[in-house]
């Protein structure tokens, strides 16, 4: 990373620190927001919080490892998550799953040859009663069939 | 309770329910029923603490009386009457007249469920682990009949052995996931290595980034290893290296002895903490192979006399030259302390004293003058350190640890892994004749014994400083020269000791450094000690805000709590109770000895008269005894 990259992220963490507060009980919001932005908390990000935070670097990388929504690197441009959790499981989530795989493909735990999608499974995303669901980034689909969902990543950018 | 001077998060503080001062007075205790039986505790004692009391036997893997409660393993499990679940003994403060039962059919399957599924995950034969025989998840086993896999075996590892560090190795096939070890790491030592990371089936304990142990901040300490309760963390053992050495008939194969694995090794040999077995020890030695047996604290004797001087330079050049010069001076015996402080506070390189500690100092003189004097080619010589510490390993492997032309200290061997060798040559120690060390460097004294101890270093530099400024024996100052104020637990000792207008006359050794001592008459010596490196931390921090450490002399770290007696090579287990007995040998077997004072050692009077012919921290003595440090800063690559 360059120094002027460097510098840019700890400004930004600075500023979130100062936005949340420097208690450790900030970590998740500020964890969030560099997410947000950068896609991934990279390590020198991680070692920024920690020291503005006055907690240890590897507190930082256990937290961002438990939370699935959380990388440590940079996968896709956007990021394919679909639940495998038994109800969307039972309402046809492997169909759905196969037909994105032979769409794009590229199997789930990997990213596109052009890096436009990550392709993940998620658990229960809390919609049980209309899977099966999925969620491009931000934003969750739901009673989708296998067309139904090829069609919504092919309209992503 | 949040303790706001612990960084380490709320879950791992100790947070005990506090107990009131007085149990006696109303409502200060209370009474409960153990398996019927009537009992009154303090309140907020917990049901681990009620039951050990009470002498019931409560199975317990994650707790330690170090640490903080974690309640993570729930083997300590027992029926609480009333609860709907079983309640976790280590982790329930008693605040109401609750009853307990411990080991009705529900809590016995239970624990036996809990082992099981542990051993289903566990990868890893027990003939074949450094902890075999010694290994808690084993006992349990056999305590708790475990015949069979309930829930099946791992067959295969799925782990990698993390061997990059010279000092601790990590092998998380065996790991049970106790975070005894996370405990320890950020908790006690305040230093931050290991923490769970991931989820689920996946968690492990790892590093910042699953990185090599060797490329994060570790200081090296072992205290991770003595804590864990299965053979998941070990010392980097070079046992077999020494064995090619002693049976190569071209090496001449020499060790030094620290006083620590001294006042400890027994206890691997299944004796009661606090029997030092120095003089068993020697023989043993010989018997295996070792062709010399030499007193580490020889070295510690002329440490001493190094850092002492540079203490006194240091105070000179300030006092007197107006110079600038970086005080107070840290110690630099504790390579665990070293590297926290390159790591945490590399802007205080400056402060440490640039004298080696002794394992490296008599690695030094080993391959020069004592090779010169044996008539040993030194490429032949190889150089092995019984110390209590993994840290040791590291320490010798510095790469500017090499003044002698070679590597200075071949290897460092753990007290852990000196017993094993000794088993292995079919010594038992306690039975071994009593035998001397080997000249030239022959019996230390006292002072450089009590290093093993937390002040000790202190200890062993007032006796000297004392004497060489006032012209008084130290025995007239403190009692029997015991400088009881710089002993014992306390995390972090400060001590003040004026000099009074009287002083003596500046003794030969260094006379040509200071032309008198009327500079230091009616100042006073404020010097301190701390132990662990989280005792370490809030002085450093103090002295960074100016605070009144800032203002010592002189201050003696020990990365390891109780200091070396307390090492991360110590035999396992080590807790409050047994580095107490061990700091018990180590003052009794100082006040055994005649000579208690470095300055008096004859051995380091030959030395300086036959070799160092320039004194201490002239241009020989800064070649071959003092070395230099590295900015590491805490930035993760
Ligand atoms: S850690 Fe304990 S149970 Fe596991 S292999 Fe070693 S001795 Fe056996
Ligand atoms: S050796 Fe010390 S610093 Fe390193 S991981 Fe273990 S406890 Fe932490
Ligand atoms: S490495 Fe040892 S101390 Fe650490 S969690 Fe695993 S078993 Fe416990
Ligand atoms: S199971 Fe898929 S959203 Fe809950
Ligand atoms: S010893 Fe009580 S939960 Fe582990």
């Amino acid at each position: 990373m360059l120094v002027v990259e460097k510098n840019a992220l700890t400004e930004e963490i600075e500023v979130l620190v100062e936005k949340f507060g420097s208690d450790r009980s900030s970590l998740l919001k500020i964890l969030h927001e560099i997410q947000k932005k950068h896609r991934h908390i990279p390590d020198f990000a991680q070692q920024e919080i920690a020291r503005l935070l006055d907690i240890h670097p590897v507190e930082v990388f256990s937290v961002i490892s438990f939370y699935a929504f959380l990388n440590t690197e940079s996968k896709g441009r956007n990021l394919v998550r679909v639940c495998q959790t038994i109800t969307c499981d039972l309402l046809g989530k492997e169909a759905l799953c196969n037909a994105i795989e032979r769409e794009f493909g590229c199997k789930f735990g990997e990213s596109t040859k052009d890096n436009k999608f990550h392709l993940e499974y998620a658990n229960c995303l809390g919609l049980c009663d209309q899977g099966p669901a999925m969620a491009v980034n931000e934003r969750v689909y739901t009673k989708l069939t296998p067309e139904k969902a090829v069609e919504i990543l092919n309209e992503v950018k | 309770m949040e303790n706001k001077d612990r960084r380490a998060p709320v879950s791992q503080q100790p947070h005990v329910v506090a107990k009131p001062e007085h149990p006696e007075h109303i409502g200060g205790s209370v009474s409960i029923q153990i398996n019927e039986k009537k009992v009154t505790v303090p309140m907020g004692t917990t049901i681990l603490e009620a039951c050990r009391e009470n002498q019931i036997h409560i199975p317990t893997l994650c707790h330690h009386d170090d640490l903080c409660i974690a309640g993570v393993c729930r083997l300590c499990v027992v029926e609480v009457e009333g609860m709907r679940t079983l309640q976790a003994a280590c982790a329930y403060p008693i605040t109401d007249q609750i009853k307990i039962k411990t080991s009705t059919s529900m809590v016995r399957k239970a624990r036996r469920h809990i082992l099981d599924l542990m051993i289903s995950e566990h990868y890893g034969e027990c003939y074949s682990c450094v902890r075999n025989n010694n290994c808690e998840l084993q006992s349990l086993a056999e305590e708790y009949g475990v015949d069979s896999y309930t829930f099946g075996h791992v067959q295969e590892s799925q782990y990698k052995i993390d061997n990059s560090s010279f000092s601790v190795i990590r092998d998380m096939d065996k790991c049970v996931m106790c975070k005894r070890c996370v405990r320890t790491c950020i908790d006690l030592q305040e230093v931050g290595v290991l923490e769970a990371v991931n989820r689920g089936d996946d968690t492990t304990i790892s590093t910042f980034m699953d990185k090599d142990l060797a490329d994060v901040v570790c200081i090296n300490c072992g205290q991770c290893i003595n804590r864990c309760p299965v053979g998941a963390l070990h010392a980097n053992d070079p046992s077999d290296d020494i064995w090619n050495a002693i049976d190569d008939p071209n090496k001449h194969v020499v060790i030094q002895t620290a006083p620590s694995p001294r006042a400890a090794i027994g206890e691997e040999f299944g004796l009661e903490p606090g029997h030092s077995m120095t003089q068993e020890l020697n023989t043993a030695l010989k018997r295996i192979g070792f062709d010399r047996v030499f007193d580490t604290n020889f070295t510690a004797d002329l440490t001493i006399i190094e850092e002492g001087t540079e203490l006194i330079i240091r105070l000179y050049q300030a006092l007197v030259e107006k110079k600038e010069v970086s005080l107070p001076q840290f110690t630099s015996c504790s390579p665990g302390w070293v590297k926290y402080l390159e790591h945490f506070y590399p802007e205080y390189i400056p402060n440490l004293s640039t004298a080696k500690s002794p394992q490296q100092m008599f690695g030094s003189l080993i391959k020069t003058f004592y090779a010169d004097k044996a008539g040993v080619d030194p490429k032949d010589i190889v150089s092995v350190a019984v110390m209590p510490c993994s840290a040791k390993k590291f320490e010798c492997n510095r790469p500017e640890m090499d003044d002698s032309g070679y590597q200075d200290v071949d290897f460092g061997l753990t007290t852990r892994e000196m017993a094993k060798m000794i088993k292995e040559a079919g010594i038992h120690l306690p039975e071994m004749p009593k035998s001397h060390f080997d000249n030239p460097f022959g019996e230390a004294s006292g002072a450089g014994l009590i290093f093993g101890a937390t002040g000790g270093v202190m200890e062993a530099a007032l006796r000297s400083v004392v004497e060489f400024v006032t012209g008084n024996k130290a025995e007239d100052i403190f009692d029997n020269a015991n400088i009881v104020p710089v002993r014992g637990f306390e995390g972090i000792k400060y001590v003040e000791l004026p000099i009074g207008d009287k002083v003596g006359p500046v003794p030969d050794l260094i006379k040509h450094l200071v032309p008198n001592w009327d500079w230091l008459k009616g100042a006073t010596l404020k010097v301190a000690v701390a132990h662990g490196t989280a005792n370490a931390k809030k002085i450093m921090e103090d002295i960074k805000a100016g605070g009144k450490f800032s203002e010592c002399h002189f201050i003696e770290f020990m990365a390891c709590p109780g200091g070396c007696l307390g090492g991360g090579g110590q035999p396992i287990p080590t807790n409050e109770e047994i580095r107490m007995k061990r700091a018990e040998a180590i003052y009794a077997e100082d006040e055994s000895l005649e000579i208690r004072k470095s300055h008096e050692n004859p051995h380091v009077i030959q030395v300086y008269n036959e070799f160092l012919k320039e004194g201490p921290c002239s241009h020989l003595s800064h070649k071959l005894l003092h070395t230099h440090y590295t900015k590491r800063g805490k930035y993760i690559a």
